[in-house]
């Protein structure tokens, strides 16, 4: 096919350029010639071409029918012994119940050639599943500073489109003791540069006494409902505000360690402990520099470590789930995280949160539908401000606690298969105006209140895919309100790992 | 307080053990779906006890991984699944959240039932997800066939036998017992529908293949245009003209599903619109496993007396 293209196109390029010759000859006569001559040729060049194509692809044809014909000959005939595949483990006749009238279809396995395709999920083997998940936006807003409205890392940043996450996750059994799971995230940001980001990485002992589970590695912290938990499970385009204001961007993640004790309670109900590391931009409201930027006013640093306890936060959660109903199910926890700040010596931050969810799924559900789901989640922090001394940009600034909260609170409906609608509010503010607000003289507008309304729609063709419309209305103190509309798509390849309740 | 703290914790401990002590009194069994709990129930009597995760009249591969189920899997003895990635979905965060060592994978109280049962339509190419939900090792729709409840109850009755030897011989007797009744009634039930043999059916979904196999109906066509893909007006509209070419006289549709496009195509074909449970428990009548195939076959041998 594509010699023939090449054909059309270079016949054609000398068309074009007989044609120039023979205008500026002003021949007339000469240059239908020419024309006729030219046609003719390629004419013939490409009977030559369909024929031989013909005749190669009756070829091929004949060459199949052989091969199905021999294929079938070896079916109703099969050769007398297939060799077991080293390492399958096969069912042994004597393992088969009495009643089984003959072998299972798996049992005939047939030796892996290098011609078949590479599979990675289905069969018996099973090292290593592997999915790939995209998600891309498109919209627009009215606020000119687009990438300090929205506040997640994977939001939309941009007018026109975003690349929010492009995710790579390889999950599996490592070995009788441990799972293991990496997500891998490549971003293309507002400059065109590609990132990658070592998003989670750590495995999980599966086999541990007294109802304990342990995470090692890099991974996000167990704090409320919607940290632990990957963009492509949002009911919503962009991270509540209120995930954003505390943990920053990029969510509360680091490397470190968790243990997990599911409590004997007659009712589901799991506590969880971790440690881990207190430094860095996913360590938002603790020992971050900040990327060198005025943080509550004062500059931010990693290098504070005067003991132990100060390489590290921790976090306490606890969850309890109940039946409501056999159709509703009612999810609670509490959560708080302690670890020292950036701002100076002796001086630590504490994040709180409640969290809820209840889910409506009908007992009558077909593909998951209808359902309705509400979850809301509160976050209030605690943050010691370090005294600082002043240079020459920045003021001397007094020692002060600053508080803030915020919440955010959804509601997901299903009505039909593949359809949701949603509507989510989020509202951020600090208890007071800060001292350092009134030095400076001016109103630190990341720490200023605000609020947004969003409902959505989400149209999911299947679960390996969705399409998603989002509407903002934001309101900043001291900035004003902002519209905004967004469009979000999502694909995923490989296996859809199941997702926790 | 430290002091205070561990006195509670050890308190809880305590607590524990004694959960797990009086537990032991009988055999924890959780069963997927209904009937595979049904079937164990029948071969554990009242040695064991079953708790069932999906619900007869829900969607089968789109049950909620409640937290509560957790627990339960916690305490279990032995965890019965169906295999051939119908528990996909819901299942693995379930057993790995439960931190318990007897139903981990490959240990012997975690019972596969799939890889002993031959699966209908395994795919003889390549599979991609262009094609829908298909599923590359198999129907999962297994149950549907009173010979494969042989296969399934001989397959708990040996887990049951292996995970609490002192029973054994309990266990076997209940399932010699469970045979000679499900032979009687396969006869039974083969009996009733002999008359309707060859008959053409439409389903929604592929969930009745192994029914239809057994006792010898013929599907001819699915609403779902592809597996786990909504019917569309092109596909109906396709499926209509050749249903009626093929006489088709029922439409088989599961509890749960919309009603809607069934009742127009069964109305577009002059076929009977039958809602039939596929599980145990997909509706009051169909309790167990034997009233299931009772209830389903006397509505279908109804409706196709009346058809003619």
């Amino acid at each position: 096919m594509k010699l023939t293209n090449v054909l059309a196109w270079s016949s054609a390029l000398c068309l074009s350029g007989a044609v120039i010759h023979a205008q500026e000859s002003s021949d007339t006569e000469k240059l239908r010639q020419q024309l006729k001559q030219l046609q003719e040729s390629f004419e013939k060049q490409q009977n030559e071409m369909r024929q031989t194509f013909e005749r190669q692809a009756r070829e091929q044809q004949a060459q199949i029918d052989a091969l199905k014909r021999q294929l079938e000959a070896i079916k109703t005939n099969p050769p007398p012994a297939v060799a077991p595949q080293p390492g399958a483990r096969a069912i042994t006749p004597a393992e088969l119940p009495a009643t089984q009238p003959s072998s299972s279809p798996q049992a005939a396995v047939r030796p892996w050639s290098p011609t078949d395709p590479i599979r990675l999920m289905g069969g018996q083997q099973n090292y290593i599943s592997l999915s790939f998940d995209a998600l891309f936006a498109a919209g627009t807003s009215t606020a000119n500073d687009i990438d300090r409205l929205q506040l997640g890392g994977h939001d939309p940043k941009q007018r026109g489109f975003t690349i929010e996450n492009l995710e790579t996750t390889f999950e599996g059994k490592v070995d009788p003791y441990f799972r293991g799971q990496a997500n891998i995230v490549l971003q293309i940001d507002p400059e065109g540069e590609t990132t990658i980001e070592a998003e989670e990485a750590y495995l999980e002992a599966m086999s541990l006494p007294l109802n304990l589970q342990v995470k090692a590695g890099q991974f996000f912290t167990e704090f409320g409902r919607l940290n632990p938990t990957h963009p492509h499970t949002w009911d919503f385009v962009d991270q509540p505000l209120v995930i954003g204001r505390f943990f920053g961007e990029d969510g509360l993640r680091n490397p470190g360690a968790r243990i997990s004790w599911l409590t004997p309670t007659p009712f589901y109900s799991e506590l969880y402990a971790t440690i881990q590391n207190s430094q860095g931009g996913t360590a938002f409201s603790f020992r971050n520099n900040h990327e060198d930027e005025p943080f509550f006013g004062l500059p931010n640093s990693q290098g504070r470590v005067r003991d132990l306890g100060d390489m590290l936060f921790s976090t306490t959660r606890y969850a309890a789930s109940f039946n409501l109903t056999d159709a509703q199910t009612l999810v609670a926890g509490a959560s708080a995280a302690f670890g020292p700040n950036g701002t100076g010596d002796d001086a630590d931050t504490q994040v709180y949160g409640v969290d809820l969810f209840w889910k409506w799924k009908s007992p009558n559900q077909h593909a998951g539908f209808p359902f309705v789901t509400w979850q809301t989640e509160a976050i209030a922090r605690r943050f010691e401000a370090a005294a600082f001394p002043g240079d020459v940009v920045i003021p001397a600034l007094p020692r002060e606690t600053l508080y803030d909260w915020g919440l955010y609170s959804q509601v997901a409906y299903g009505f039909k298969k593949g359809w949701v609608a949603g509507f989510r509010g989020d509202y951020v503010t600090p208890t007071e105006r800060a001292r350092y607000e009134e030095i400076l003289g001016e109103r630190d507008l990341d720490r200023a209140s605000r609020w947004r309304l969003s409902p959505d729609i989400t149209y999911y063709p299947s679960e390996f895919s969705k399409v998603r419309l989002q509407y903002n209305f934001d309101h900043r103190n001291g900035i004003g309100n902002d519209h905004s509309i967004w469009l979000q798509a999502e694909f995923l390849l490989g296996t859809h790992a199941a997702h926790k309740f | 307080m430290k002091f205070m703290l561990s006195k509670f914790k050890i308190a809880w401990l305590f607590a524990a053990f004694f959960c797990a002590a009086t537990a032991q009194a009988k055999l924890n069994v959780v069963a997927t779906l209904p009937d595979f709990g049904s079937i164990a129930q029948e071969i554990g009597g009242e040695r064991v006890k079953v708790t069932t995760i999906a619900k007869g009249t829900e969607d089968p591969h789109f049950v909620d991984a409640r937290p509560s189920f957790i627990r339960v899997l916690n305490q279990a003895d032995v965890l019965i699944e169906g295999g051939a990635e119908l528990e996909i979905g819901w299942l693995p965060p379930l057993v790995n959240g439960a931190r318990n060592r007897k139903i981990l994978a490959n240990e012997p109280g975690h019972l596969i039932l799939s890889p002993t049962i031959r699966l209908l339509e395994v795919p003889t190419g390549p599979v991609d997800r262009s094609m829908g939900d298909v599923h590359p090792v198999g129907n999962p729709h297994f149950w549907l066939d009173p010979e494969n409840g042989k296969i399934i109850a001989s397959r708990i009755a040996q887990t049951f036998s292996t995970v609490d030897r002192g029973n054994a011989s309990f266990y076997q007797a209940n399932l010699k017992t469970f045979n000679d009744r499900i032979d009687k009634k396969i006869a039974e039930w083969t009996r009733l529908m002999e008359p309707y043999r060859g008959t053409k059916v439409v389903t929604y979904h592929k969930s009745f293949e192994y029914f239809a196999q057994r006792f010898g109906i013929e599907i001819i066509g699915q609403l779902e245009p592809k597996p786990g893909i909504e019917p569309t007006p092109t596909h109906i509209n396709a499926l209509i003209p050749r249903a009626k070419e093929e006489g088709v006289k029922l439409l088989m549709v599961e509890p749960f599903r919309p009603r809607k496009t069934p009742e127009y195509v069964a109305e577009a074909i002059g076929a009977k619109l039958l809602v039939i449970p596929e599980k145990v428990g997909g509706n009051e009548k169909a309790r167990d496993y034997f009233s299931l195939f009772d209830y389903d076959i006397a509505q279908i041998t109804s409706a196709l007396r009346s058809n003619q």
